[in-house]
């Protein structure tokens, strides 16, 4: 699913992706960590298709993410670290979503109903007057009901309380075995039922890849 | 296309809820509603009257008013979004650059484009309902300058918003390029020919380059073909050119520097790192 060669890329001097060779099969629930600063946001980024390496490459089913970035993006669903202060309101975010991603809005919300969302009481409010958790969970709801074969979380429960957490990860139970997940990860202990594979990083290379 | 008009309905949103829209809008309004209070198509000044003089009059305004206003709130959409994160999240959707960048583009010019030719049609209205005579000609011309006008800025500031990685560089550049523009007008341009006894050829052209100065000369000599209100290089200017081709270039100078700075922008855009 995603083949990843000598990937380095460089921020002032640094090489904060260091020759990374890493080679992702469809299926693969792998747990990303890492200490603060690892690189692990700049790998997930890369295989996104927002940085362009300095050398090596990334194919994600054969696209090269940043020339083909809509075949790429097509079937991939990503929640950030911290979710962006939007001023769409969450009625033009689902326009977005779904016109660009070929879903319904109903999607949306029947999925965000499942994390104990109710969008229909906030639709012509701006996403970024949302709760901390009503953001996650909204970020959460959209990356579901894209019914993805790759999905990135970049720490996608630092803001939910314990119930909604449980939930998200309910949720994820259910997730088709063929559908490839990265979770970026510091609590290795919630998504451990849920990954057979852990990749730690440090200073910008692999460092531990493990199968269980 | 049709996420790119999918992006520009969305930006109109969104910009239609923000405060300086609003601000925007009460310039402009305010401005027509300070027009009509103050009577300006009654009086005769420097010898114009009527619907010439309130547009004279609108053309000195928007001339001062209109690129420092694209140029600062323009100059956020993409290096405001990047610093924020936002532009991280809604490019990880299957959109392409190109129908994010022409999107938000298109969306930025109807929000400012819009608002600036609806004042110049109420104030036509009135001056019509004061008794004046439509001057249809001057309109349309006017119109095609307000419009390059508006793509020459808004290419400017987007161009710089790509360039930029932080939206304080970004308010500051736009500063540089409105003072600048603003004080190469004829003013200094005299002041500098007098000076230094600057070769002419040189004035001339640095008048020429200059896309404000070019919008001045072009829409005062709509109403005044003599310029008997504006400096010597105005003048100079119009006598070398004739007229016809000197508004054919004051419509299209701006409006093809706006779309190089445009593609600049977008070839940035492309090549480099999105965040
Ligand atoms: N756009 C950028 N420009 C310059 N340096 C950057 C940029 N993005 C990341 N870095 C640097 O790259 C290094 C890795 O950052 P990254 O965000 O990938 O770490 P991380 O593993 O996600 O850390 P965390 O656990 O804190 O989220 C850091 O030292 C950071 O300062
Ligand atoms: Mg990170």
């Amino acid at each position: 699913m995603i083949a990843i060669k000598e990937a380095t890329k460089r921020f002032l001097d640094t090489n904060v992706l260091d020759h990374i060779t890493l080679t992702i099969k469809r299926g693969d629930k792998i747990a990303l960590m890492g200490p603060n600063g690892a690189g692990k946001t700049t790998l997930v980024r890369t295989i996104l298709g927002f940085y362009h390496l300095d050398m090596g490459e990334v194919r994600v089913e054969g696209f090269d993410p940043v020339k083909n970035r809509v075949e790429v993006l097509k079937r991939t669903s990503f929640i950030p670290q911290t979710p962006p202060p939007i001023k769409l309101s969450l009625n033009e975010l689902m326009e977005y979503v779904s016109k660009s991603s070929h879903i319904t809005p109903k999607s949306i919300m029947q999925e965000a109903s499942r994390m104990d969302l109710d969008i229909s009481k906030h639709l012509a409010k701006p996403f970024f007057k949302l709760s901390g958790g009503m953001k996650q969970k909204m970020l959460i709801a959209i990356a579901l009901a894209k019914r993805s074969d790759l999905l990135i979380f970049d720490e996608p429960t630092a803001n939910l309380d314990p119930k909604a957490r449980e939930k998200f990860y309910a949720l994820l139970q259910e997730m088709p075995d063929s559908a490839t997940t990265i979770y970026v990860t510091h609590r290795i202990e919630e998504v451990e039922p849920l990954v057979n594979r852990k990749i730690y990083m440090d200073l910008g290379k692999v460092i531990e890849d493990e199968r269980v | 296309m049709r996420n790119l008009l999918l992006v520009a309905k969305l930006d109109i949103k969104e910009s239609t809820r923000s405060k300086w829209f609003f601000v925007y809008l009460l310039v402009f309004g305010g401005l027509m509603a300070l027009f009509f209070i103050t009577g300006i198509t009654d009086s005769v000044v420097m010898g114009f009257t009527g619907l010439s003089r309130l547009l004279l009059v609108y053309m000195q305004v928007t001339i001062v008013i209109l690129p420092i206003f694209i140029l600062i709130t323009t100059v956020k959409s993409i290096s405001g979004d990047r610093e924020s994160a936002i532009l991280e999240y809604m490019l990880s959707f299957p959109v392409a650059l190109r129908d994010y960048y022409w999107g938000k583009m298109l969306g930025r010019f109807v929000i400012v484009f819009v608002p600036v030719m609806i004042a110049l049609v109420i104030g036509v209205l009135w001056g019509l309902f004061k008794g004046g005579e439509l001057p249809w000609k001057v309109l349309i011309v006017y119109s095609l300058f307000l419009f390059s006008l508006c793509a020459l800025f808004l290419g400017i500031a987007f161009f710089i918003s790509t360039i930029v990685k932080s939206h304080d560089v970004a308010l500051g550049a736009s500063f540089v390029v409105w003072i600048l523009m603003l004080a190469f007008i004829d003013i200094a341009l005299i002041g500098l020919m007098l000076a230094n006894r600057w070769n002419d050829d040189f004035i001339i052209a640095l008048a020429l380059l200059n896309p404000l100065e070019v919008f001045r000369v072009g829409a005062i000599s709509l109403f005044d073909p003599e310029l008997t209100v504006m400096g010597p290089v105005a003048y100079f200017l119009l006598d070398t050119f004739g007229h016809k081709l000197f508004l054919f270039y004051a419509v299209f100078y701006p409006l093809v520097l706006g779309a190089l700075f445009a593609f600049a922008g977008f070839w940035v855009f492309r090549k480099r790192d999105l965040l």
